[in-house]
């Protein structure tokens, strides 16, 4: 290993650093150094976040296994922002009393599966792809269990263990029997590409490939656990979990979509078809009807992963730009909201749409910056999310799926109804005790500041979209 | 980023900050320090402008002897290779002539509003409001391509309707602001079509590119052979573009709206409808005159006639109302159709006074923002102290309103064209270019310049001569806040004539040499004083003379002084026609088949999202079973499905 390949090699060496001095600082420091725990750790993480930002040069490391671009850069810093706002949001949540003990767990398990993500997403060999995608799992279920005296908390855990077990089966089941048809090469993705054929065992590989990462996404029908695990976990992991992880998954889906079963377009064409119809359609449906604000959350994230996937769809450079753009802003703007609901819930255990009653009087800030994220979520212009719903619908429309594009309008319109529910029981609707107005802790509002900031300008500057479609250009 | 673009970018940063300062903690503040912070702003904004305008014209803009463009700017959105929307400044005669009429006349009128909107509710708002029209002027005036010209176009229609619907309890005010911004949107509508059908010919929006004549870079003349209804397409688009213009300027048939915005404050009148967005067809027009002129002939032509139509028209309704705000408002679009006229009648080029339309035209566009506003401004004065608009509760005032009095009667003499006040020189180049260009329109505007002499001194002796009326108050002169812009404009209307525009602003950048066409000058000097003396014959003394005159016209003074019935006209049409024609089964439309498919579209997603609640059952197996039975269907279908 060369000082070269360090260099390539840049954010998971520092993640593994990162994660040995938690570590150690954990097990070894005096009671007095570990109140800064929080602090010291968000700022050892900004550090990485902000290498991340340093020019890259792209190559090859361990013969072809890790490959690193400039793309993929973007999509590890967009991860790595979105992991130091969770960071800044759960600060509160880990200094209270049942969980001041434990709370560098938290840190030491989020940055591990980051390093997974990281590791998945930059791979250039199936190898390193699932032992990413595994890296990226395990440490989640115990944060999802990590209030274990809960009893939502540990049955949520378990549900996802079981189940992320389940999908990584059939995926690892799924590549079993591609590397069977085609693996005399190995299973490096240059070199497949030009041996995948349309014959039922690889189109039955590729299926059970697809539906193992469509777990992760959680696309319709593979998302049923998600509502059941978003609600049970505590809201910040939960916050981790529709945003990072999600994100994360469809980068490393998109990747090996184009690069290793590019000859089989068709075919996964068809399915990607499919699986965003019933997406964003049963998403929608469900979240209409949800009365419990994290259940809300993971539909409506169900159905914003729907969004995602069109742009990946349509497998050209305006795509991939316009994939990596909603990421970000979803990011932006669904982490806002999940802030939000954490301080309330912080503040007040209440997590039901109908708490939210009345919340303008007391929190007047907190429901106007609520306001603004939701409206983003829901495509509103002048917001950011309006401009990454215009990119994505702009890619596919370009490739004439015309009627998909209908039906995405279509729901655009379903999801703007249930948006406007909390932002109408929020303004409009009469409350004789709404949940009081709360102290925000300077940590989450400077991450909420980053949150707004970001949901109101990134559409607007066109500077970031236009640095990342410079990047996928290079790609194609 | 040249000093000089740094500079004219604060001319636009400074009103818009003041925009959003008076606009977010205006309610905060006094009225004092609001008034203050804006008329300070407008009054940096003045001097910058001055600064640029003395810059460009004594030193960077002049090369070889030749005025150049200077622009500089960033890519905003790009939707093509070709097709991308820039933001920039572009420096040059018109543009820098631009910022320092409309900078100039702001700053006056804020200067003026402090007196005059005192103790109104919304006092701060309507400073904010002020901030934001100038800014939006401003902006106009220096886009770099035309689609940043069509944003701050918008903004100006915007920021004019919230400013002409100030008193916003008035149903009158609110009726007028509602028009003004129907009208001009309508002609707008027209203005975006002709800029996509532009654009989607020559593959930019950039103005330097679609201007460009020279043989190797002009990318207009491959198109001007695809034609539709007998017309290349580029004349169709440039026709729809000065659909816009005319929108904005007041042009017949779209006139409609200008004197109804009378509703407004007085300063706004003085500062939008007299001296800035008015004009902004005018400079539509200036900013794309080579396009016109080379490639597009006969639309330039229409406009030509369209404005002397317009001209006339106008003229001739002027001498009939009663209301001063409204007599001054049809002067308005008599004048400015004037200007059109003049780029009507235009050539291009410096050689033997070809472009002398084209630099008339700029040229009074300049000399009438002063005196116009000047008489907008005085009006209000008078109608501060009288607390009416109408002329019949008026007359003797030149005892009590000495200055407004002077001022008022300069800005007369300079817009009835009496030398040496500033409207001779400018409305004298206008009748020259016409008289050797189109001798039809020179007989017009000819005639056009006695109306106005007359209908400008029938206001002028109706007010401070006439009948002695006797006032409730004694009216007085109001306070320097108010005077100090009458004597500044005054002075502007006096000395503006002697600028030696034929060397900064022509059609090519090139300083024109010019001579004075005495047998235009001395008749045009003479049908002024015509009109002068008949109004003075006429409404000196309090006479019988104006009833005869109007009675043995008969029919004729009555259709002019209900505007040719064109309001009536536009009601009918809209009313009778388009409303029970058209709107009412689109609404039936609307309610019955698009509501539904949406109400539809709600029961529907009501129906199947309470059918489908089932299955998120919360039990894990039934999720694996789910699971594993959909990868199943899923590869049947890909496996079998013939793809």
């Amino acid at each position: 290993m060369n000082i070269e390949t360090i260099l390539l090699m840049r954010t998971e060496f520092l993640l593994i650093f990162l994660l040995v001095a938690l570590i150690v600082l954990d097990l070894f420091a005096s009671n007095n150094l570990k109140k800064y725990f929080d602090s010291i750790a968000c700022f050892l993480f900004l550090a990485t976040t902000l290498v991340g930002f340093l020019p890259l040069n792209e190559g090859e490391a361990f013969g072809g296994m890790f490959v690193a671009d400039r793309m993929n850069a973007v999509v590890k810093s967009i991860l790595n922002v979105g992991v130091l706002l969770v960071f800044l949001q759960s600060k509160t949540w880990l200094n209270n009393a049942y969980t001041n003990h434990k709370k560098s767990e938290v840190y030491i398990l989020i940055i591990s599966t980051l390093l997974g993500m990281d590791l998945m997403i930059s791979s250039g060999h199936f190898l390193l792809f699932y032992i990413g995608l595994e890296l990226a799992s395990l440490p989640l279920a115990a944060l999802i269990a990590y209030n274990k005296y809960s009893k939502e908390s540990v049955e949520a855990g378990a549900k996802f263990i079981l189940m992320a077990a389940f999908s990584s089966g059939i995926l690892l089941y799924g590549l079993s029997m591609f590397y069977g048809a085609v693996g005399e090469a190995g299973l490096y993705f240059d070199a497949l590409s030009g041996l995948v054929k349309p014959t039922s065992i690889q189109l039955l590989a590729m299926v059970f490939f697809i539906a193992g990462m469509a777990f992760k996404i959680s696309l319709v029908p593979f998302h049923l656990w998600t509502a059941d695990v978003y609600q049970g976990a505590p809201t910040n992991i939960t916050a981790f979990l529709s945003v990072v992880s999600k994100g994360a998954a469809v980068y490393a889906l998109m990747i090996v979509l184009y690069k290793v079963f590019n000859n089989i377009f068709d075919s996964w064409e068809f399915v990607v078809y499919g699986l965003i119809v019933v997406t964003i359609t049963v998403g929608n449906l469900f979240a209409m009807r949800q009365q419990n604000m994290k259940r809300f959350l993971a539909f409506s994230s169900i159905s914003q992963a729907g969004y995602i996937m069109l742009g990946l769809l349509p497998g050209t450079a305006l795509g991939m730009s316009s994939v990596v753009f909603y990421l970000l802003v979803y990011l932006v703007s669904n982490l806002g909201i999940f802030a939000v609901v954490s301080i309330l819930e912080n503040h007040s255990k209440k997590e039901s749409i109908t708490d939210y009653n009345g919340l303008y009087q007391t929190n007047p800030k907190l429901s106007v910056i609520m306001m603004l994220f939701l409206f983003s979520l829901a495509g509103i212009p002048p917001f950011a999310g309006f401009f990454s719903k215009f990119f994505v619908f702009m890619a596919a429309a370009e490739m004439k799926y015309y009627a998909l594009v209908f039906i995405a309008l279509i729901n655009t319109v379903i999801s703007l109804y249930y948006y406007l529910i909390v932002v109408k029981a929020m303004f409009i609707t009469k409350n004789e005790t709404p949940i009081t107005t709360v102290k925000t802790d300077t940590s989450s509002k400077l991450g909420l500041f980053i949150c707004v900031i970001g949901t109101l300008f990134l559409g607007i500057l066109s500077y970031f979209y236009e640095t990342i479609n410079q990047f996928s250009v290079g790609l194609f | 980023m040249d000093t000089n673009i740094v500079i004219a970018l604060f001319i636009l940063i400074i009103p818009v900050f003041n925009f959003l300062f008076l606009g977010l903690l205006g309610s905060k503040m006094s009225e004092k320090t609001a008034g203050t912070i804006g008329t300070v702003g407008l009054g940096i904004v003045a001097l910058l402008s001055y600064i640029t305008a003395y810059n460009y014209f004594f030193g960077y803009g002049k090369v070889d002897g030749v005025y150049l463009p200077i622009s500089e700017g960033f890519e905003w959105l790009r939707f093509t290779e070709h097709l991308h929307i820039d933001l920039g400044i572009l420096l040059d005669p018109i543009s820098i002539m631009m910022l320092v009429v409309v900078s100039t006349v702001s700053f006056m009128v804020h200067l003026y509003s402090i007196g005059y909107m005192h103790g109104e509710k919304g006092f701060q708002r309507y400073f904010s409001f002020l901030s934001l029209f100038s800014f939006a002027m401003l902006g106009l005036v220096v886009a770099t391509n035309i689609f940043q010209m069509y944003i701050f176009w918008e903004l100006v229609g915007v920021s004019s309707y919230l400013l002409i619907g100030f008193y916003y309890t008035k149903p009158s005010a609110v009726a007028a602001s509602k028009k003004a911004f129907i009208v001009t949107r309508f002609a707008d509508l027209g203005f975006l079509v002709g800029i996509l059908l532009l654009s989607y010919f020559t593959k930019t929006f950039d103005f330097a590119q679609i201007c460009d004549t020279s043989a190797t870079g002009a990318i207009l003349s491959n198109n001007v052979t695809t034609t539709f209804l007998g017309f290349s397409v580029i004349s169709w688009a440039m026709a729809l573009i000065f659909i816009g213009g005319a929108g904005k300027s007041a042009m017949l048939p779209l006139h409609i709206w200008l004197p109804d915005a009378m509703e407004g404050p007085t300063p706004v009148s003085a500062l939008i409808h007299a001296a800035t967005m008015v004009v902004a067809g005018v400079f539509l027009v200036a900013r794309l005159f080579p396009v016109y002129y080379f490639f597009t002939p006969t639309v330039l032509q229409i406009i030509g006639y369209l404005g002397a139509a317009t001209s006339l028209f106008a003229a001739l309704v002027a001498c009939t109302q009663t209301d001063i705000k409204r007599v001054l408002a049809f002067s308005t679009i008599s004048q400015i159709a004037y200007m059109l006229v003049a780029l009507g009648v235009s050539k291009y080029g410096a050689e033997h006074e070809a472009g002398l339309g084209y630099m008339a035209s700029m040229f009074h566009l300049f000399t009438h923002a002063f005196f116009k506003s000047l008489l907008f401004l005085a009006a209000g004065a008078i109608i501060h102290a009288v607390h009416s608009n109408e002329m019949g509760d008026m007359g003797g005032l030149r005892k009590y309103l000495p200055i407004t009095h002077i001022t008022f009667l300069i800005a007369c003499l300079s817009i009835a064209g009496i030398p040496p006040f500033s409207g001779f020189f400018s409305k004298d180049e206008i009748l020259v270019a016409a008289f050797e260009h189109d001798k039809i329109l020179f007989v017009c505007q000819y005639l056009v310049a006695g109306l106005t002499a007359f209908y400008m001194f029938r206001l002028y002796y109706s007010i401070f001569w006439g009948k002695e009326t006797h006032y409730h108050h004694t009216p007085h002169e109001a306070g320097l806040n108010m005077t100090i812009p009458l004597l500044f404009l005054a002075f502007l209307t006096v000395v503006t004539g002697f600028i030696p525009f034929a060397d900064l602003i022509t059609t090519d950048g090139k300083p024109m040499e010019i001579h004075t066409v005495w047998e235009v000058a001395i008749p045009s000097v003479l049908v002024g004083l015509v009109g002068i003396a008949i109004a003075t014959y006429m409404y000196k003394k309090p006479t019988l003379m104006p009833d005869k005159v109007s009675n043995s016209l008969g029919g004729f003074y009555k259709a002019t002084a209900k505007k040719f019935y064109f309001d009536e006209l536009y009601i009918f049409v809209t009313k009778k026609i388009i409303f029970n024609g058209i709107s009412t089964p689109i609404a039936w439309f609307d309610r019955h088949v698009v509501d539904g498919f949406m109400d539809l579209q709600a029961t529907i997603s009501n129906g199947v999202s309470a059918k489908i609640k089932g299955l998120q059952s919360g039990h894990v197996q039934q999720y694996v079973w789910v699971f594993a039975v959909s990868v199943f269907i899923i590869a049947g279908l890909v496996i079998f499905l013939p793809l």
